[in-house]
């Protein structure tokens, strides 16, 4: 009880003269970090999905070869979600004489439940509107308008029945995801389907039931359906939308969660230094409590309770930061998205207060089991302090600690044990790196004189601290390099793969006659000469001896890729967006019948590198072995193909050109013309599905720079810590020359020198692993290579130079101007 | 009850070595000593001979190497740090010559504080008369930094007092002050141990402060001598 009361009085006293601020501030911006990112995550990641909702025209789908029963609607209805239908199969319509395959698309009344269905009246008119699709009608893509030779309104017959294709489309959310589609697309009600005559018991036929609601309820539900799921039918939720979006997708939250986690670890380490000065200045009066007949447990009882106190304290303050923050978010996020945002819960605050309990608990337990040991005789003698203490404690509970939030961060625990396993190596480089540095600067302390000498003297004096300290500095500036410089560069590399010049069109369908023709065309238009490469159609029929069987497949779209014909193409090279996983390219020329797949469809259909592929093209048997798996970025708006074989093998077969090209906007009026001169080739403009693409890697990179800017503030509190550490030590030893004579003048030059030194060691282990973060960011987690900006070196090591120069300098400038008496007293 | 309960301290055989650069150090051996309840002891000696090692020994702040030490009683050698601790609590208090008060504190929570660790009642009150029989109720709320030396030590006297100790031991209280200073200091030290009737343990090189004791030591090659 009267612990209590003294704990509470002195941890009041503790607030009032500062000695733990640094230490609450350090607390509370970890859990502020945690709340926000939290809430931005969790906001953002909603947003982002939402966008992919969009892409599959509702929060998820069940795709299956047969109608969905009933039931599953009712069952849907019944956890208040929404549905729609819609079933798709290729079909053939006629006008006149004239006949064309399609891709037919019934829906039913309330699609879409996500995104946006626009159509125009006009060819003309590109961008269209929102307007309902009514039974009786049909829409088209322009370019079944253009080769059937139709206007809008002009009636065609879809198998038995006769139906006006009134309105062109625009935009259609779930498009699906192959570019390469020839047939167009043709939409019509559900409704007027039994009317065609075309869906029979034999047809091929792909049903969704389309769901939308609340995200808990859609998982609900997906759950619920997986045990009732037949073979072969599959549930679509927004991570197996678009590859290229959720490529994007993926690539945004894993930075996302880095950037967060970094934030997090640098307040630990920041409080690491705070806690450990903290409790190391309780040691006299733990000295004097133990004299006046304190227990162990008293003392711990007394400086935990003020440990306890700050952690309520800064989980309260954290916490408000984190709403506050998530407020200013909502606007930023809700300009950001069309998204509308979840409300803000209690759950954070509970987060914010295991974060500071995690981040106290694991920096400050090894002094405070310490600072139990104290010899009272310290009274007597005031060298005596606690023995050195357990290695295994002070090193292993902060790690225990961090090994525990990454855990409970990443929910894995093998996911939580590599990312620490990545920091402390990191640590140990910094470490080592840091102590090598000190041990050079040895040698300098007799070279020189005056400032110089004493400045570089008192840093090798206590090379441990120093190596501590230019740690901590290092931490400090590397989150600022890679707010500043890195972000920047990453950026660029980021959207330098969607750089303003994307292929928005592609074409195809080129005779081979036409192509010249076509080039010329391209060029001569100042459009550019993008690649064009032939494309063969050929069906897959056997892997590695056994005959390919769709229906053998549990997926619909594994069983959907296996019935389709394939785009096969020839080449001489992999093209420069492809990279090789496994096996090898062969050589230029090479007679040998060899084929690449792409790795996802590989994985999907079960290919594997040696095996011997077989396709039928046009009748003909075309046989070769797979000799690589290539990683394809579909991001890049080039065309590529999923299989790809050598040109001995493909070069004799019948083809057909493909090609992309980027269309600026204000030179759409030049489609017409190649309409015109090219009538065979079809124009697919891509440039909705790139501008989603591009609109998600801006959005990602907003909210980057958000949790950076947290990094920010997380590397500035490392930087102070890193002072305060020393400013025990400096204030003796400052005291002390002052009353040996030294004037302020030259106590600033040798504190200019010392901080500077150590700013400059600090920078460049910053820079250096700012430069090995940039790598392992852009290479790991973006799948971009990067190249080095090694301007962060000297960056890094004059601005840390100048920058704790000055810091250090500011922070110690009171000790200048203190009269040496008051500090020799108080010592 | 063993004849040695009713001594405050006493040691026997007393000795401590310490390991240093040159081998080992013996700075106190078969030392013996007896405190008995309102004795003064004075223990005199050149610098180094080991005044404060013994001093902290018979506290109980430190642990012997030979010998045994009796606090009220008690041997402490087979006692751990917090059992000391605990022997100490509210029977022994402190005054050293670096006043050792907690610098967070002011004058009047330093007082207060044995009395809070004790769980008294009524600590402020208790404190308050202790720091106005110093002289320094005007000051109790300055913090220690805030005081001159003698003024400290006041309040480190006022902190000893608190629970009315059995047994005081102060190493060189007045070695840090002026000699004006250092004898108003230990006027009021004595005149305090005299109303409350604790036994004090002195330990210094001061003669003349070291004459105002009953019993007068030397400490000299490790053993303790009487001094007339
Ligand atoms: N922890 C220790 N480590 C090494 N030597 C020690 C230690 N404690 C005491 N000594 C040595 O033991 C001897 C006695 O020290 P002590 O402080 O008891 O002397 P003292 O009589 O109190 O001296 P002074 O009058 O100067 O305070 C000294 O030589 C000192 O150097
Ligand atoms: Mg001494």
């Amino acid at each position: 009880m009267t612990i209590l009361r003294l704990g509470w009085r002195w941890l009041l006293r503790d607030l009032r003269h500062g000695e733990i601020g640094l230490l609450l501030v350090a607390a509370a911006l970890a859990a502020a970090a945690v709340t926000t990112v939290d809430f931005f995550a969790d906001r953002v990641e909603r947003a982002l999905a939402s966008q992919v909702s969009n892409l599959l025209a509702a929060d998820a789908a069940l795709e299956w070869s047969e109608p969905p029963p009933a039931e599953w609607e009712v069952e849907a209805k019944s956890r208040g979600l929404v549905t729609a239908r819609t079933m798709s199969f290729p079909s053939v319509v006629l006008h006149g004489d004239a006949t064309l395959l399609v891709q037919v698309k019934a829906v039913s009344g309330d699609y879409p439940l996500r995104g946006r269905l626009r159509s125009s009246a006009t060819l003309d008119d590109a961008t269209g509107a929102t307007a309902p699709l009514a039974p009786g009608a049909a829409w088209a893509e322009p370019r079944l308008f253009a080769q059937l030779g139709i206007a809008p309104g002009t009636a065609i017959a879809i198998g038995e029945r006769e139906l006006p294709v009134t309105r062109v489309v625009r935009e259609e959310p779930d498009r699906g995801g192959d570019l390469l589609q020839v047939a167009p697309r043709l939409l019509l009600r559900a409704e007027d389907i039994p009317a065609t005559g075309l869906v029979g018991p034999a047809s091929r036929v792909s049903y969704r039931l389309l769901v939308a609601g609340d995200e808990p309820a859609v998982r609900a539900f997906g759950a619920w359906l997986a045990k009732r799921l037949p073979k072969g039918a599959e549930w679509l939720d927004p991570s197996r939308a678009r590859p290229e979006l959720q490529t994007a997708l993926d690539r945004g939250t894993r930075l996302l969660s880095v950037a967060a986690g970094t934030v997090v670890l640098l307040a630990g380490a920041a409080a690491l230094l705070a806690a450990r000065r903290f409790v190391e200045r309780q040691v006299d009066a733990a000295a004097v409590l133990r004299c006046l007949g304190a227990s162990s447990r008293t003392l711990v009882g007394l400086v935990g309770l003020r440990l306890g106190g700050v952690a309520l304290a800064a989980a309260l303050l954290g916490g408000l930061v984190g709403v506050g923050a998530q407020a200013a978010l909502a606007e930023l996020v809700g300009r950001w998205f069309a998204a509308e945002l979840p409300p803000p819960s209690a759950a954070p605050l509970f987060d914010a207060a295991l974060t500071t309990l995690l981040v106290l608990g694991a920096t400050a337990l090894p002094p405070l089991l310490r600072l139990r040991s104290t010899p009272p005789a310290r009274v007597l003698r005031r060298e005596l302090g606690p023995p050195p203490g357990s290695a295994l404690i002070a090193a292993g509970v902060p790690l225990a600690g961090l090994a525990a939030f990454f855990v409970w961060r990443m929910g894995d625990l093998a996911l939580g044990v590599r990312a620490l396993a990545g920091v402390l190596a990191t640590l140990l480089v910094l470490s080592l790196a840091a102590y090598g540095l000190v041990r050079l600067l040895g040698p300098l302390r007799s070279r020189g004189r005056g400032a110089w000498r004493q400045g570089v003297a008192a840093l090798v004096r206590h090379p441990v601290l120093t190596s501590v300290q230019t740690v901590g500095f290092g931490l400090g500036i590397l989150a600022l390099l890679l707010l500043t410089v890195v972000r920047v560069d990453l950026l660029a590399a980021w959207q330098a793969k969607l750089p303003p010049g994307t292929p928005n069109h592609f074409l195809i369908n080129i005779q081979p006659a036409e192509r010249q023709a076509l080039e010329g065309f391209l060029a001569d238009r100042g459009l550019g000469s993008p690649a064009v490469l032939p494309m063969i159609r050929g069906r897959l029929t056997e892997i590695a001896g056994r005959a390919v069987d769709p229906a053998s497949y549990p997926s619909a779209r594994a069983q959907r890729l296996a019935s389709r014909e394939f785009n096969l193409s020839h080449a001489d090279a992999p093209q420069s967006d492809n990279r090789v996983l496994a096996g090898r390219w062969w050589a230029p020329g090479t007679a040998t019948p060899e084929f690449s797949v792409e790795t996802g469809i590989a994985e999907t259909l079960g290919i594997a590198l040696g095996d011997r592929l077989v396709f039928d093209v046009g009748g003909r048997r075309v046989a070769g072995t797979v000799t690589s798996l290539r990683e394809v970025h579909w991001d890049s708006f080039n065309v590529n193909f999923f299989v790809v074989g050598t040109p001995a093998l493909l070069s004799g077969q019948p083809a057909t050109y493909v090609t992309s090209f980027h269309l600026p906007a204000e030179r759409l009026d030049l489609l017409p013309e190649l309409s015109r001169r090219f009538p065979s080739v079809t124009v697919i403009d891509v440039g909705a599905v790139l501008g989603q693409v591009r609109a998600m890697a801006d959005q990602a990179a907003r909210a980057l720079e958000y949790v950076l800017a947290f990094t920010l503030a997380a590397g500035v509190i490392v930087l102070l810590a890193a002072v305060q550490a020393s400013r025990d030590v400096r204030a003796r030893e400052i005291a002390v020359l002052r009353t040996l004579g030294a004037s302020r003048r030259s106590l600033y030059a040798m504190l200019a020198v010392e901080y500077a030194v150590l700013g400059l060691l600090a920078g460049t282990v910053a820079a250096a692993g700012a430069l090995g973060t940039a790598w392992l960011i852009s290479e790991a987690v973006l799948g971009l290579s990067y190249v080095p900006s090694l301007r962060l070196l000297p960056l890094g090591a004059l601005g840390g130079a100048v920058g704790v120069g000055v810091a250090g300098l500011l922070a110690v400038r009171r000790l200048v101007r203190v009269p040496p008496i008051a500090v020799l007293r108080a010592a | 009850m063993t004849p040695h309960s009713t001594t405050v301290v006493r040691a026997a055989g007393l000795g401590k070595r310490l390991r240093g650069p040159e081998g080992e150090l013996r700075i106190l051996e078969g030392l013996d000593l007896e405190v008995m309840p309102g004795d003064a002891v004075s223990i005199r000696g050149a610098s180094g001979s080991g005044k404060s090692t013994l001093l902290g020994l018979l506290a109980g702040l430190d642990e012997a190497s030979d010998g045994e030490v009796f606090l009220f009683g008690h041997a402490l050698s087979p006692l751990d740090e917090d059992e000391r601790a605990a022997l100490r609590a509210g029977q022994v208090g402190f005054v050293f010559q670096s006043f050792h008060l907690l610098a967070g504190m002011s004058a009047l929570e330093n007082v207060m504080l044995p009395l809070e660790l004790g769980g008294v009642g009524d600590a402020r009150e208790r404190a308050s008369a202790l720091l106005e029989r110093v002289g320094l109720m005007p000051r109790r709320h300055h913090l220690p930094s805030q005081l001159s030396g003698g003024e400290q030590q006041r309040v480190a006297i006022a902190r000893a007092f608190a629970t009315a100790p059995r047994v005081l031991f102060a190493d060189e209280p007045t070695g840090n002050l002026d000699t004006v200073t250092g004898g108003r200091i230990a006027d009021v030290l004595l005149e305090l141990r005299a109303e409350t009737g604790a036994a004090l343990v002195l330990v210094t090189h001061d003669q003349q402060l070291a004459d105002r004791c009953d019993r007068r030591l030397v400490l000299e090659d490790g053993r303790l001598g009487e001094l007339g």
